[in-house]
C-alpha cells in the first residue's frame, strides 16, 4: 500500500508542474481582454509556437481544446450543437467539438474564456481537415488568417526544394502577418533563443519516451505519453517552463526505471509486464481512463507509439537548431508524423517493434481523422507482412462518445492478447 | 467420470459442450440467453449434461432395445420438462390476474387463462404423442410462446378481455419463468418420462445408469459475448475467436480459414495447424450483414428467419443490393418490390450483400485458405452458404467449405478445449 | 452521328470496366504510356505533351462490386478509394504506367503511398498543389513541380517534349476547356437539348481518350444538339455541388433531372474545367501554366480560400451565372471537403435568399426513391414560391 502512495506521489509531480503551467497559461489567455496580449491559433501538427512566441503572442490550440473537452465529457453536447449548425455527422469531430464549444460561448476546458484571435496561423502540416477547420473559424472571428503550406513528403523525404519554399513562405508571409497581428518586428535573436530552450526539451523528452526500452518499461508511451507531450506539443515548446518540465519528468522516470518500477495506470501502479505493444493511432478522448485501463488490466504496456510524434518526431535525431532559425522550422513541419508518407509510417512502426523489443501493435483506428486511417488496413498487413507480429485493429473515434464501444474494444483486444498468450506458449488442443 | 465443460454466452443463445477426459464429446446444451447470465449458463450446462446422461443411456441401451424407443424416451422427457414449466408459467400467470386491475374482467380473463394452459397442454401431448412431429424450436419460450398467441387470439375479445390484455400476462410471466431456477434436469424428470412410454425392460438399467454416473466437472470455461458477465475466474474465461479457431479445428482438421457470422458481428479467422488463431477481424460497431440484418428482413417481410434462405433459393436473377446497413434494410426492400423486382430476386441479393461483407473482412483478415470452415448461426442458411461457395470460388479458387450441422456449439466446444488443455 | 448515338457510345465507354478503349490506344500506339489520375485537378497538359495518354480514374460507379477494396478501408471512409483499389487489384488498370494523386483530401493523399506499396512498378506522384496567397511564392513553387513532373515524365516516357510541344499541348487544353464551356452554355441555354445524363457520360468519356478526340466529339455532339430541339419542360435550374470528387452514380443525376430540376451547372468532373481562363502560350510554357492555376482556378473545396468573402459569395455567384433557382449540395458519404465547405457555402446562398437542399450519396447508391422525393419536391416549391 505504501508503494502505491509513493508511486503516486511521484507521478503527481511532474503532473502537479504541468498542470499549473497549463492553468497558469489559460489565465493569461482568459486575462487578454485586459492585457492585450496578442492571440494566435494554430494547430498542434506544425505549431510555430517559438515564433509565435517571439512575438509576444500567446498560442491557442484547438485541438487541445477539442481533447480537453473530450475528456471532460463535453464533447458530446459540442458535437450535437455544431450539427444542428449544419455540420454533418461524417466529418471530423475536433472540428464539430470546436465549433460547438465556440457556439456555447467559448468556454475553454479549465472553464476560461478563450479570448478571440488577433490571428489564424493555419500551419497546413498533415491534415487537410485543418485548412476548413480555419476557413471556418475565421467566419466565427473574422480575423486575418494566414496560411503557411507545408508540402506533403509524398516521396518519403523533404525535398530541399520543399524546405526553402517553407522557409520562404516564412519569411514573406507569416513573419509579416505576425508582426501586423501582434505590432512587433520580428526578432531573431529572441527565436533563437527559444529555439536553444525546444532543443533542450527535446531531449528531455526523447530520454523519457526511449525509457521504455528497458524491461519493465517504467512509461506507458502511449496513454502515459500523451500527458508527456502535452507541454511540447501546445503551448510550451521553447519556454523555460517547458525546460523545467521536461527535466523534472526525465529525473521522475529514470528514478523509476531504477527502481525496476512500471507506469501508473488510472486505477494505480501497472501489474506485472505481459506485453509490450507498440501503438499507431491517436487515443479515445472521451473515455481515455477506460480505454488506458483495459489496457493495463490486461498488463499490456504500450512502449512506443506513432500518436506522440504528430506535433513533431525527434526520436530519429531531428531538434530545433537556434543556428537556422526559419530552416529548422521548415524541418519540423517537414516531419510531423502526419506529414510522413505511408511506407514512412510503415517504416516506423517496423522500427519501434524492433527497437522496443515489442511482442504486437495495435492500430486504433479513429473515425474522425482520415489523415492517420486511411491506409491504416495496409499498414497492419504490411507491419505483419515485415515483422511476422500479428497485430490488431481496434476502432473508436477522437471525441464522439457515439463511436466508442467499449465491449467491442474489449473483445478485440482482449482476443488480440490471448492470442500472443497461445502463439508463446504453443498450446495445442 | 470427469469432465470439462466449455458455456458460449452468445447474445441470442447460450451453448454448452462437455468433453470427457480424453477430450472426446459427451454432450451438448443450448437456450435461449436472458437477462440472468447466470441461469442462461447453468441452463445450458443442465441441457448439456442431460444430452450426455442420454449419450451414455443409448449407449448402454444399445442392442437391447431399438434407437426408436430412446428417441422416444428422449422426447417423453422433452414432454415432463415442458409440463414442469407449463405449470410454473400458469401459476404466475394465474397470479398476474389475481393482481391485476381488471376488474370486473378478472373471472372472465381467469377463464381464458384455464382454457390457454388447457389446449396447450392438450397440443404438448398430442405433439409428444405425433410420430413424425413438425420442426420447431426446442426453446420453451418459442414453443409455448407461439401456442399461447395463436389461442389467445382465438380467444380475445375486443370488448372484454381482449388478446392485447391476454398478451401482456404473457409477456410479463414468460420472463419470470426463464430467469427462475428450475428443476429441469435428467434426473428430475427421466423416471417420469420412462414411466409415461411404459418403462421398457430394456432401458430400465440404461436409466439409473445414466443417472447414476457422476459427471465431474474439474474445468470451465466460458466464452461468447457475455463472457465477462460470468462468474469465472479470469483464466477460465476466453475470448470467442480463439474458441471459434480452437472448436473449428477439432471440427474439421485440416481448417485454417473460419468465417463465424452471428447475430451481431462477423468474424474472419485464420488459424494454424494446432488451432492456433493468427489473426482476426471482426466486423465495426455497425451491425450490417450480420445475422440481424436477415432478422429486420424477416420481420419487414413478415416470415419467419428460416424461411428465408429457401426463398432466395428460387431466385433465378439475383438483384444487386449495394447497401446492408440496418437502418435502411426497411426501405431498401420495400424500394425494390415496388419496383416490382420479385422477392426470391431481392432475397437473393440481400444474400449475396452480406456474404459481400464477409468476403470484405476475410480479406482483411488475410484471404481463404483450405480449408474453409463456415459456422455461426447464418451457416445454417443454404441461400447464404451457396452464395459464400461462389464468391469464394471465383476469388480463391476452388476450396473445401466445411458446414457442420452442429457449428452453433463451435465457441463452445473450443471453450471446453481450453478447459481440456488447462487440465492436461 | 446523331446525339442518342454519342451518348450511347459514350455510355458504352463509361461501363466499360475493362478500359478497353484505353488498351486499344496502346496497341495502336506501341512504345507510348498511359498514365491515371485521381480527381481533382492534374496537369494533363504535361502528360500529354510527353506523348502519355491522360486517364481519368473515378472509381467503378454502381457498376463495379467490390469484393478486395473493402478490405483496405473502414467502413466511415468514402467509396472512391477502395473501388479504385478494386479496379487495381482486379488488374483493370495494368495497362497503366503510373498514377498521379492530386491534393484533394488525406484519403487520396494516402492512397498515394498505398499506390507505391502496391504497385511498385507503377510511377505514383503526389501532386501537392499550392495553397499559399501570394501568387509569387505560389507560382514559384507550383512551376517547380510542375517541372518535377514534366522531368520525371520525360524520363519515363522517353520523349522529353521542347517548349513548342509543350505549348501545343497548352494549346489544346485551352480549346478543349472553351468547347466544354460552350457545352455548358449550351445546355444553361436550353437544358432540353442536352440531357444532364448525355453531357456527364460525353465528360466521362473523355477522361479515357486522346483530348484530341475528346474536342471532336464535343463538336459533334453540340453540332447535333442545335440540329435537335428537343422538347421544353416545366423544370426548375438548380445547380448541383459538392460532387467534384467521388461520382454520383448516373442513376442519382437522372433522377434529379426527371425529377424536375435541370442541372444548368454542376461540379461533377470538376479537373476538365478547373482552369476558368486559357493558359497563356507566350512565355515560358510552365510558368504560363503554373500562372493560370494560381490565377484562374476555379474556387472549389480542394483549394484553400484565402478571401473571407469567398465561400459566403460563391454560391450566389454561380447561381446568377447559371441563372438558377437553387442549389442542390449532393456530396459523397464521408467526403471531408464536399462536407466541410457545405455549412459555409449553404450559409452564404441562404442569405441571398438562395434556396437550398442537401444529401450524400456513394457511387454505389442503389437506391433514389429518397432522392426523387427530396428534388421533386424541391422543385415544386421553386415553382410555387419561386427561385431566388
Amino acid at each position: 500500500m505504501s508503494k502505491s502512495r509513493e508511486d503516486g506521489a511521484k507521478k503527481d509531480q511532474s503532473m502537479v508542474i504541468q498542470k499549473e503551467m497549463i492553468a497558469n497559461h489559460y489565465k493569461r489567455l482568459e486575462r487578454v481582454p485586459e492585457t492585450r496580449e496578442p492571440v494566435v491559433y494554430t494547430f498542434v501538427p506544425g505549431n510555430l509556437t517559438e515564433l509565435v512566441r517571439s512575438f509576444g503572442a500567446l498560442p491557442v490550440l484547438p485541438e487541445i481544446n477539442a481533447l480537453q473537452s473530450g475528456m471532460r465529457k463535453k464533447s458530446g453536447d459540442y458535437i450535437a450543437e455544431a450539427e444542428r449548425h449544419g455540420h454533418s455527422e461524417d466529418v471530423c469531430t475536433y472540428v464539430k467539438c470546436d465549433i460547438g464549444m465556440i457556439k456555447a460561448g467559448n468556454i475553454g476546458p479549465t472553464g476560461t474564456r478563450l479570448p478571440k484571435p488577433d490571428l489564424l496561423l493555419l500551419s497546413y502540416t498533415g491534415c487537410y481537415t485543418f485548412m476548413k477547420w480555419f476557413e471556418l473559424l475565421r467566419e466565427e472571428y473574422d480575423c486575418p488568417t494566414v496560411f503557411f503550406h507545408v508540402p506533403y513528403q509524398g516521396d518519403g523525404i523533404l525535398e530541399p526544394e520543399h524546405r526553402e519554399y517553407m522557409v520562404r513562405q516564412l519569411h514573406e508571409e507569416v513573419i509579416p502577418a505576425l508582426e501586423k497581428a501582434t505590432g512587433n518586428s520580428y526578432d531573431e535573436d529572441r527565436l533563437k533563443e527559444y529555439l536553444a530552450l525546444s532543443a533542450r526539451s527535446e531531449d528531455d523528452l526523447v530520454a523519457v519516451l526511449q525509457s521504455a526500452k528497458q524491461r519493465p518499461s517504467p512509461i506507458d508511451a502511449y496513454f502515459g505519453a500523451v500527458y508527456y507531450v502535452g507541454p511540447i506539443f501546445s503551448a510550451f515548446r521553447g519556454t523555460q517552463e517547458g525546460v523545467n518540465y521536461y527535466k523534472a519528468l526525465r529525473q521522475e522516470v529514470e528514478a523509476r526505471a531504477a527502481a525496476g518500477l512500471g507506469p501508473v495506470a488510472p486505477s494505480g501502479p501497472m501489474g506485472e509486464e505481459k506485453y509490450r505493444l507498440v501503438v499507431e493511432g491517436p487515443p479515445n478522448w472521451t473515455h481515455f481512463r477506460e480505454f488506458w485501463q483495459m489496457f493495463a488490466d490486461e498488463g499490456a504496456c504500450v512502449v512506443a507509439s506513432t500518436y506522440t510524434k504528430v506535433g513533431g518526431t525527434y526520436d530519429f535525431g531531428f531538434r530545433h537548431d537556434p543556428a537556422d532559425p526559419l530552416g529548422t522550422q521548415a524541418d519540423y513541419c517537414g516531419g510531423c508524423y502526419t506529414n510522413i508518407n505511408l511506407p514512412g509510417r510503415i517504416d516506423m512502426l517496423v522500427d519501434y517493434l524492433k527497437a522496443y523489443e515489442a511482442d504486437g501493435f495495435v492500430i486504433n483506428s479513429v473515425k474522425s481523422c482520415n489523415s492517420f486511417s486511411a491506409g491504416q488496413l495496409m499498414m497492419l498487413r504490411e507491419v505483419e507482412k515485415r515483422t511476422g507480429i500479428p497485430g490488431a485493429f481496434i476502432e473508436s473515434d477522437l471525441v464522439d462518445p457515439r463511436y466508442f464501444s467499449a465491449a467491442n474494444i474489449k473483445n478485440r483486444l482482449e482476443s488480440y492478447l490471448q492470442m500472443i498468450d497461445a502463439r508463446r506458449a504453443g498450446l495445442s488442443a | 467420470m470427469r469432465s470439462v465443460i466449455g458455456i458460449d454466452l452468445g447474445s441470442t443463445t447460450t451453448k454448452a459442450v462437455i468433453l470427457d477426459e480424453a477430450g472426446e464429446i459427451l454432450g451438448r446444451g443450448i437456450t435461449n440467453s436472458r437477462s440472468d447470465y447466470d441461469l442462461a449458463a447453468a441452463v445450458a450446462r443442465s441441457e448439456a449434461h442431460t444430452n450426455a446422461r442420454f449419450g451414455l443411456l443409448a449407449q448402454a441401451a444399445e442392442g437391447r432395445v431399438k434407437p426408436s424407443q430412446i428417441a422416444r424416451l428422449m422426447r417423453a422427457f422433452r414432454l415432463e420438462q415442458t409440463l414442469r414449466q407449463l405449470v410454473r408459467l400458469r401459476e404466475l400467470v394465474e397470479e398476474e390476474v389475481e393482481k391485476s386491475g381488471f376488474g370486473g374482467l378478472k373471472p372472465a380473463a381467469a377463464s381464458a387463462v384455464a382454457e390457454i394452459f388447457k389446449r396447450i397442454e392438450e397440443e404438448e401431448r398430442a405433439f409428444f404423442r405425433n410420430l413424425d412431429p413438425p420442426k420447431r424450436s426446442d426453446f420453451f419460450r418459442d414453443a409455448a410462446g407461439s401456442a399461447y398467441t395463436r389461442i389467445a387470439e382465438e380467444l380475445g375479445d375486443p370488448q372484454g378481455v381482449s388478446f392485447d390484455m391476454l398478451l401482456g400476462l404473457y409477456d410479463k410471466c414468460i420472463i419470470r419463468v426463464e430467469n427462475e431456477p428450475l428443476d429441469l434436469g435428467f434426473r428430475d424428470h427421466i423416471l417420469a418420462a420412462l414411466k409415461r412410454i411404459g418403462s421398457p425392460e430394456g432401458l430400465r438399467g440404461a436409466v439409473s445408469m445414466a443417472a447414476e454416473t457422476e459427471l465431474e466437472e474439474v474445468s470451465t470455461v466460458g466464452t461468447g459475448y457475455g463472457r465477462a458477465r460470468l462468474p469465472f475466474p479470469k483464466e477460465q474465461i476466453r475470448s470467442e475467436i480463439l474458441c471459434h479457431g480452437l472448436g473449428a479445428h477439432r471440427m474439421f482438421p485440416g481448417t485454417r480459414t473460419v468465417l463465424d457470422i452471428g447475430g451481431q458481428d462477423t468474424k474472419a479467422i485464420q488459424v494454424d495447424d494446432r488451432g492456433l488463431v493468427t489473426s482476426f477481424q471482426m466486423n465495426d460497431r455497425c451491425a450490417a450483414g450480420c445475422g440481424r440484418y436477415l432478422g429486420y428482413i424477416a420481420d419487414e417481410m413478415n416470415i419467419g428467419l428460416h424461411e428465408l434462405g429457401p426463398m432466395a433459393q428460387k431466385s433465378k436473377r439475383c438483384v444487386k443490393i449495394n447497401s446492408t446497413c440496418t437502418v435502411f434494410a426497411g426501405a431498401e426492400l420495400r424500394e425494390r418490390l415496388s419496383l416490382g423486382e420479385k422477392r426470391e430476386d431481392i432475397l437473393a441479393g440481400l444474400h449475396r450483400a452480406i456474404i459481400l461483407r464477409a468476403m470484405s473482412l476475410l480479406a482483411r483478415s488475410g484471404g481463404v485458405f483450405d480449408e474453409f470452415t463456415f459456422t455461426g448461426g447464418v451457416a445454417n442458411n443454404h441461400a447464404a452458404v451457396s452464395a459464400l461457395e461462389k464468391l469464394v470460388h471465383e476469388n480463391y479458387g476452388e476450396k473445401t467449405l466445411n458446414v457442420s450441422p452442429d457449428s452453433i456449439y463451435t465457441g463452445a466446444l473450443g471453450a471446453a478445449l481450453f478447459g481440456h488443455s488447462l487440465e492436461n | 452521328m446523331s446525339r442518342a448515338s454519342i451518348a450511347q457510345w459514350a455510355k458504352e465507354l463509361y461501363e466499360d470496366l475493362d478500359f478497353s478503349v484505353v488498351r486499344r490506344w496502346r496497341e495502336n500506339n506501341p512504345g507510348r504510356k498511359a498514365i491515371g489520375y485521381l480527381p481533382v485537378y492534374a496537369p494533363r497538359e504535361i502528360l500529354h505533351a510527353c506523348g502519355c495518354l491522360p486517364v481519368g480514374i473515378h472509381g467503378g460507379g454502381d457498376r463495379l462490386e467490390i469484393i478486395k477494396g473493402d478490405a483496405f478501408y473502414q467502413s466511415y471512409i468514402c467509396h472512391l478509394p477502395r473501388s479504385v483499389i478494386e479496379l487495381g487489384q482486379s488488374g483493370r488498370l495494368d495497362m497503366l504506367s503510373g498514377v498521379l494523386f492530386p491534393s484533394t483530401c488525406d484519403v487520396i493523399r494516402n492512397l498515394s503511398g498505398m499506390w507505391k506499396l502496391l504497385y511498385p512498378e507503377h510511377y505514383v506522384r503526389y501532386i501537392d498543389v499550392p495553397q499559399v496567397a501570394d501568387p509569387r511564392i505560389a507560382t514559384d513553387f507550383w512551376a517547380g513541380e510542375l517541372r518535377r513532373l514534366l522531368s520525371d515524365l520525360g524520363e519515363l516516357s522517353g520523349h522529353v517534349p521542347g517548349e513548342e510541344e509543350l505549348r501545343a499541348s497548352l494549346a489544346l487544353y485551352n480549346d478543349l476547356r472553351q468547347a466544354i464551356r460552350e457545352l455548358y452554355a449550351a445546355r444553361s441555354e436550353a437544358p432540353w437539348t442536352v440531357p444532364s445524363e448525355e453531357l456527364y457520360l460525353l465528360l466521362r468519356a473523355g477522361e479515357l481518350i486522346p483530348p484530341e478526340e475528346f474536342l471532336a466529339k464535343i463538336r459533334e455532339y453540340l453540332a447535333a444538339a442545335r440540329a435537335e430541339p428537343g422538347r421544353m419542360r416545366d423544370n426548375s435550374r438548380v445547380i448541383v455541388v459538392g460532387s467534384f470528387c467521388e461520382q454520383p452514380p448516373l442513376g442519382l443525376i437522372k433522377t434529379i433531372e426527371r425529377a424536375g430540376c435541370y442541372i444548368v451547372d454542376d461540379d461533377f468532373i470538376l479537373g476538365n474545367r478547373f482552369l476558368v481562363e486559357d493558359v497563356p502560350l507566350e512565355g515560358d510554357p510552365i510558368e504560363g501554366l503554373a500562372a493560370a492555376f494560381i490565377q484562374s482556378a476555379v474556387k472549389s473545396s480542394v483549394v484553400y480560400e484565402p478571401d473571407p468573402e469567398g465561400k459566403r459569395t460563391l454560391l450566389k455567384a454561380q447561381v446568377e451565372a447559371a441563372r438558377a433557382d437553387g442549389v442542390i449540395f449532393a456530396a459523397a458519404s464521408f467526403c471531408d471537403p464536399a462536407l466541410l465547405d457545405r455549412p459555409m457555402l449553404k450559409d452564404g446562398a441562404e442569405k441571398a435568399g438562395i434556396p437550398c437542399i442537401a444529401f450524400k450519396f456513394s457511387e454505389n447508391s442503389g437506391q433514389f426513391q429518397q432522392f426523387r422525393e427530396q428534388a421533386g419536391t424541391f422543385s415544386d416549391s421553386i415553382k410555387l414560391w419561386g427561385g431566388v
